[in-house]
């Protein structure tokens, strides 16, 4: 058996991006959506510390990167789940479709 | 030496911190406060910042290289002062009559806070924490009608398009992170060779954006938004965010991808043409006011577009003119449509028939703000236009230029459809004859005065373009 390489890595960073944008265009429940925005950052995340690791070890950049990334996420989910709590108030459901006063 | 030479060169960001403070410290106090004191407050500070913001702008580089001041981003950031100062006297009626003002104007200045530590990050990841910060108190700010669906809604579509945009845009710097190893803009500037891995990453940093300029494909939440927030944070979000996106591209484009410019003049032009027939097209079938100023701020945007192709001095210069002009059109438009909604609650273009019998001023201030954007001389928005497709003729693509003026005829067709019915069209039921304030007035005065000033003088243009020179 061959060592984990970068290339494992990227592969499951890539999957990892690619099924968070599917799930982020099909899913139709809000929380759902949010969860997919994570998991698309937790693909960024990856990437940045096997960059790190595997081709610039000598300096910390995209160690500090990810640091900052899941420090953010926290604040951008809550504010996203405060309005997703507001809109369950005014709409009574958290589905896409439900939210469709807006539309041309 | 060290302290002075960090508030020299931080001051605008200083300036905002302090208006933030004051309504902190004003928040935590128990006492309430009375709306018209807040508001009036507000102005005032906001003046001084505004005035502050000329003073003695130095030029620098702090925090090892993460952030960066030149003249021209000092310049950038007063006409985002400026345009916040218009924003926030335009739309007095809308404060007067809302609780909670301190919290408003706390989220309005950190987005703000946000913008101006993205025009001068000079390192990616001061780039992310800047565009977060100025995108998470903006959907907040868009659900600040908290009783209304729409409102509701606006701020979902608002957090949701901005998080997915800027995951896309992450994306996109950790695999340019992984192919040249530095994050810092100049260092990276040097290492890149337009192989694919950076150019996938490119097109991933452009698509993060695109969202942000709502440049088609990825316009969809802009005319929602737009429609479903307060009104000062509509025209907050069209022209201060609209703007500093459209300055940051600029810079990113010519200092970092500067030498793919060959990739990113294709990936423009592209962009441009979609969007601009997407923009027109869509404008020309909207009932409501705000949703059509959603979409000819899209179809502005693709002409902004062509003049940052250029990828000189010029195009640079063109398009911070065009920005400075499109806060005069744009707010003096969304004065009128703001103070209507505030007073009124119309919003339907239909709602507009027969506006010139009972409210002259406001109708004449609606249509010069109209043309401009149609860009008709003598207004300011013909000379900002000409300097854009100027700009962006330098690269002798003729087709890109003549499809644009033509869009520019069938942009033409929606602007004067508004002016038919404003000044035209009998009424019914016409909007009652309004009252509006000095604060109000003053805005709207302020944005005629530069609209017809701009139209006929271009001192302005040639300094822009002085500061610009030096830039690569």
């Amino acid at each position: 058996m061959s060592p984990v390489g970068l290339n494992h890595i990227l592969f499951l960073s890539s999957a990892l991006f690619f099924i968070g944008v599917y799930g982020f265009l099909t899913r139709r429940n809000l929380v759902t959506l949010l969860m997919s925005i994570e998991l698309i950052l937790n693909s960024v995340n990856i990437n940045f510390v096997a960059f790190n690791k595997y081709l610039y070890p000598e300096n910390l950049d995209g160690l500090f990167f990810s640091i900052f990334i899941i420090a953010i996420a926290a604040a951008e989910a809550a504010v996203a789940i405060a309005i997703i709590i507001n809109l369950y108030r005014s709409h009574q459901s958290i589905d896409v479709e439900d939210a469709d006063s807006l539309r041309y | 030496m060290i302290t002075s030479e960090l508030f020299s060169v931080l001051k605008h960001e200083f300036c905002l911190l302090a208006i933030l403070l004051v309504f902190l410290v004003l928040k935590i106090r128990e006492r309430e406060w009375k709306n018209e004191t807040l508001i009036q407050l507000m102005n005032g500070l906001l003046v001084l910042n505004f005035i502050i913001g000329w003073l003695m702008n130095s030029e620098g580089v702090l925090f090892d290289g993460m952030f960066r001041n030149t003249l021209l981003i000092a310049f950038e950031k007063n006409i985002l002062n400026f345009a916040i100062l218009i924003v926030h006297l335009q739309s007095t009626e809308w404060m007067r009559r809302h609780k909670h003002l301190p919290e408003f104007y706390m989220l309005i200045v950190s987005s703000m806070l946000g913008m101006f530590f993205l025009l001068s990050s000079a390192n990616w990841l001061m780039f992310y924490l800047a565009l977060e910060l100025s995108a998470i108190p903006l959907a907040a700010l868009c659900n600040f009608d908290l009783e209304k669906k729409a409102s509701g809604e606006a701020a979902m579509k608002m957090i949701l398009s901005s998080a997915f945009s800027s995951c896309i845009l992450l994306f996109g710097i950790s695999l340019i992170y992984g192919s040249t190893g530095t994050l810092d803009f100049g260092e990276m500037a040097g290492r890149l060779s337009a192989m694919p891995l950076q150019i996938l990453a490119f097109i991933f940093i452009f698509t993060g954006f695109a969202f942000k300029l709502s440049v088609a494909p990825f316009h969809f939440w802009t005319a929602d938004v737009y429609e479903g927030s307060p009104v000062p944070v509509t025209s907050y979000l069209s022209v201060i965010s609209k703007g500093t996106v459209v300055f940051v591209l600029s810079t990113v484009f010519y200092t970092v991808f500067g030498s793919m410019s060959g990739i990113w003049y294709d990936v423009l032009v592209v962009s441009t043409v979609i969007t601009m027939t997407i923009g027109n097209l869509f404008a020309l079938r909207q009932t409501n006011m705000k949703r059509f100023l959603a979409f000819s701020s899209i179809a502005q945007v693709a002409y902004i577009l062509i003049g940052v192709s250029a990828g000189n001095e010029q195009g640079m210069a063109s398009s911070i003119y065009f920005v400075l002009i499109y806060v005069f059109s744009n707010l003096g438009a969304f004065a009128v449509v703001s103070h209507i909604s505030a007073m009124t609650g119309k919003e339907s273009i239909s709602d507009y028939n027969g506006l010139y019998k009972t409210n002259p001023a406001l109708s004449w201030l609606l249509g010069i703000s109209l043309f401009s954007l149609a860009g008709i001389p003598p207004t300011a928005g013909f000379f900002g236009k000409l300097f854009l497709l100027g700009a962006g003729a330098g690269t002798g693509n003729w087709p890109l230029i003549i499809f644009a003026a033509l869009n520019m005829v069938v942009s033409l067709y929606y602007y004067l459809r508004v002016i038919r019915a404003v000044f035209m069209e009998p009424a019914d039921s016409a909007i009652p004859k309004l009252t509006y304030g000095i604060s109000v007035r003053l805005a709207m005065l302020i944005c005629l005065g530069g609209m017809l000033l701009l139209g006929f003088t271009t001192g302005l243009y040639e300094y822009i373009l002085s500061l610009s020179f030096g830039l690569k």
